[in-house]
């Protein structure tokens, strides 16, 4: 069995990971894929510590982040395309229409 | 018995006929062919003329005492308290009535006879003129003005229908307004004559306060106690001596009522409206400035002659004016040249005759002659019309000549008009003009010198006329000449009618028409005539009568060795008395006189005033309120830029003060707000580091 530092550590990486894309990228569906990474990453720590303390919520918890990013993409990625289709872009930065 | 019949009792038909067609006319005469336009303004005319003739001869069914019918149709002024020069308090009233007596008969007459003549006369010669039915719609006001005039029972009714005629006057000598010398002529005679306007309405006031009532008589009326006249009243003040003859409140209502007879009936020193008046269409001057308006102010001191015979001196001025009236004008019409201005000198020079007649106590026989004159003058006047009809429009007397052959019927009827106004027997003009001249002899024999030269300068200028337009060879040139042919029916058929009635007109005498006319005539405090009057064919009388006819054919002679046999030349003697001719030709430049002393002064009071409204009322009142409102609409501006916004942008600027550095955080970049929020959750964390510790040791 491995030591939990190894899963720590690979979360952190899918982590900043997905900081780091979240942050520099422009295209809007690459931010939705990176936000997926950081979900990704709390989930391995998340099942990692389950299987640590042996606590079963840790995994329960896990499921729920699942289906929770599900649920996120499928609204996020609606949002993209009415998006897409009034202003045929899915840049961020020119979705400005609320910046005063 | 007091005359009744379905005419009497519809007295006030005579004045509605005219007054409808002249509505219908001004109103929507547009659209009313020429022919319906005749038909229906001389149909109404010719019955009230009808009507009139109805109403007279049923009035001459009664005996001559009772010769009276008055008919109030409505209370027109509601009574109201007056306080009367004694310092009584009366209830004032003025009703809308008519009165039809001997002297309003003929006035009535004569009106709706010789207006539905001249009518006639009219559908010949406004036919090729534009605006008919305006032409028409006037006249027919005027007959209705007129009407009103004559048969009114009240001084305020009667001022109703001399303003009327005033204004119809004035709206047809304008007639043809394009044209500045009509407007201006027509302005002329309205300013003129209200000026005699003022005096008139004064003498009415003056009667109102001195005897309570305005109505001329109560005979006729049905409550003659509630209904009292002037005649009634001036009996009951002589009856208890409150008035006496000569007192001097007579003396100045005669005056100031003899002012608007001055304006009204051409007399010095008003008389200056009625040469200029000739620039209306010529029928309009026949019936409005000849034979009907113009003898208003005549029939107006008839009517009045209860108080004119109290009031000897009024009398001498009323004779004065009118005897240097007659002779200043007939001087004036020897020189003039346009035809129509020598006719209209000789009738302010005729009507000068009837209020000689009148200041000679013999109203009777100015009423004949205005009669008589209504006659030949409106015959010369329409004479004079189809002369200038058959010339093309020319007035000039000196481009004449010649006519006789070539318009028979208007040069023969013209001759009959001019023997009759030149007082040759037996045509009218000579038995009226000859009893105005005797009964001026009985007064004051320099009265008469004056009006006997006057009657033979008028014999003069008529036949100057007759020669220089009739008889001779025509100064035309060839192209009016070709074009003179004589008038259309319409309107020779009237010349003829009235040229009969120039012959006839006189034949009743004097004597028939004064018994006809005295029920009318005051007798109150006036000594009873002497039987001098009842004594006809006085030795003096034939004489003055063969010294009228002598003066008459002197005169003609005169003009004929001037005008046709040329044995004086009127150039050479016009020459030899240059200077007097310039006079009489400039008509002694009263125009000019009258202009320097009150045209130019009330022009430059104008001017005064005109300058007093741009600088003050102007300058000060009007740009003075402008510039207040300027002033406070600038202040409230500053106010409104500095406080009001001030204040707002103080909270504005304050705002961006106080956001100054933060402000710079929002950037509209969703990265840096992602950077942001992992930034604030990095400092989060390592804030509660410590704490993080314990939690997770907590849990394990």
């Amino acid at each position: 069995m491995l030591p939990i530092g190894h899963y720590l550590f690979l979360g952190l990486a899918l982590f900043i990971i997905g900081v780091i894309g979240v942050v520099t990228r422009r295209n809007v569906i690459v931010i939705l894929m990176s936000i997926e990474l950081i979900l990704n990453a709390v989930n391995i720590n998340l099942v990692a510590f389950s299987r640590l303390y042996g606590d079963v919520a840790g995994q329960v918890f896990a499921l729920f982040i699942i289906a929770d990013a599900a649920a996120e993409a499928a609204v996020g990625l609606g949002i993209i395309i009415a998006f897409f289709r009034n202003r045929e872009t899915v840049l961020e930065d020119e979705m400005d229409l609320l910046k005063w | 018995m007091t005359p009744t019949g379905y005419f009497l009792e519809h007295l006030w038909l005579i004045p509605l006929f005219p007054l409808v067609t002249a509505a219908l006319m001004l109103f929507i005469g547009r659209r009313f062919p020429n022919a319906a336009v005749s038909v229906l303004c001389v149909g109404s005319v010719g019955l009230s003329f009808v009507f009139a003739l109805g109403a007279v001869t049923q009035l001459l069914s009664a005996a001559p005492e009772y010769r009276v019918a008055q008919h109030i149709l409505f209370e027109w002024l509601t009574p109201g308290q007056m306080q009367l020069s004694t310092g009584h308090l009366i209830s004032f009233t003025a009703d809308w009535g008519y009165l039809l007596d001997p002297l309003s008969s003929v006035m009535v007459l004569v009106v709706t006879g010789v207006g539905f003549l001249i009518h006639i006369y009219s559908i010949g010669y406004m036919g090729h003129e534009g605006g008919y039915y305006r032409f028409f719609g006037y006249m027919n006001l005027f007959m209705f003005a007129m009407l009103t005039l004559v048969l009114a029972n009240n001084m305020l009714l009667m001022f109703v229908g001399w303003e009327g005629v005033g204004l119809c006057s004035y709206l047809l000598i304008g007639f043809y307004f394009l044209k500045k010398s009509a407007s201006d002529a027509g302005k002329k005679a309205f300013i003129v004559n209200r000026i005699g306007d003022a005096g008139f309405i004064l003498g009415i006031l003056l009667t109102a306060v001195t005897f309570g009532t305005i109505r001329f008589t109560s005979v006729g009326l049905t409550n003659v106690a509630a209904d009292s006249g002037i005649r009634q009243a001036l009996e009951a003040a002589f009856g208890s001596h409150a008035l006496a003859a000569g007192a001097p409140v007579f003396t100045t209502i005669a005056l100031l009522l003899f002012v608007g007879a001055c304006g009204k009936s051409a007399q010095i020193p008003l008389y200056v409206w009625l040469p200029d008046a000739m620039e209306g269409p010529t029928p309009v001057s026949a019936l409005i400035h000849a034979a009907t308006m113009v003898t208003a102010g005549v029939y107006m001191v008839v009517r009045m002659n209860a108080i004119y015979q109290l009031s000897p001196f009024a009398m001498n001025v009323v004779a004065v004016v009118g005897v240097v009236t007659a002779i200043f004008a007939a001087s004036m019409a020897l020189v003039q040249n346009d035809i129509k201005k020598v006719l209209a000198y000789s009738t302010i020079s005729q009507l000068g005759y009837m209020f000689l007649a009148l200041g000679a106590g013999a109203f009777a026989a100015g009423i004949f002659h205005l009669m008589t004159h209504a006659f030949f003058k409106a015959l010369l006047f329409l004479g004079a019309g189809s002369v200038i009809h058959a010339m093309s429009g020319e007035q000039d007397i000196q481009k004449m000549g010649g006519l006789g052959d070539k318009i028979q019927v208007t040069a023969r009827t013209f001759f009959v008009a001019a023997l009759a106004i030149a007082g040759i027997p037996p045509l009218a003009g000579f038995f009226s003009k000859d009893e105005i001249l005797a009964r001026t002899f009985d007064k004051n024999p320099a009265l008469w010198i004056v009006g006997f030269v006057t009657a033979g300068m008028t014999a003069f200028y008529m036949f100057r006329l007759v020669f220089l337009t009739i008889s001779g060879y025509s100064r035309a040139d060839e192209h009016v000449q070709k074009h003179i042919h004589e008038s259309p029916y319409t309107m020779t058929i009237p010349l003829i009618i009235l040229a009969v009635l120039s012959v006839i007109g006189g034949w009743s005498g004097s004597g028939r028409f004064e018994k006809f006319l005295e029920p009318v005539m005051s007798t109150i405090g006036v000594p009873t005539a002497p039987a001098k009057v009842v004594e006809a064919w006085s030795a003096t009388e034939i004489l003055l009568m063969l010294g009228s006819i002598a003066v008459a054919i002197a005169g003609i002679w005169l003009a004929y060795e001037f005008y046709r046999t040329k044995r004086f030349a009127p150039e050479l003697v016009a020459r030899k008395m240059g200077g007097f001719y310039r006079v009489l030709f400039n008509k002694y430049y009263v125009d000019e006189i009258y202009d320097a002393l009150f045209v130019n002064r009330t022009k430059d009071l104008g001017t005064v005033l005109g300058q007093f409204d741009a600088k003050v009322i102007d300058g000060v009142g009007v740009d003075g309120t402008g510039w207040l409102a300027r002033f406070g609409s600038t202040l409230s501006m500053w106010w409104d830029k500095w406080i009001i916004d001030g204040l707002l942008n103080f909270g504005a600027k304050l705002t961006q003060l106080l956001s100054f550095p933060i402000r710079f955080l929002q950037t509209g970049t969703f990265s840096s707000y992602a950077l942001f929020i992992l930034l604030g959750l990095a400092i989060l964390l390592a804030y509660y580091q410590q704490h993080l510790h314990v939690v997770l040791r907590g849990a394990r």
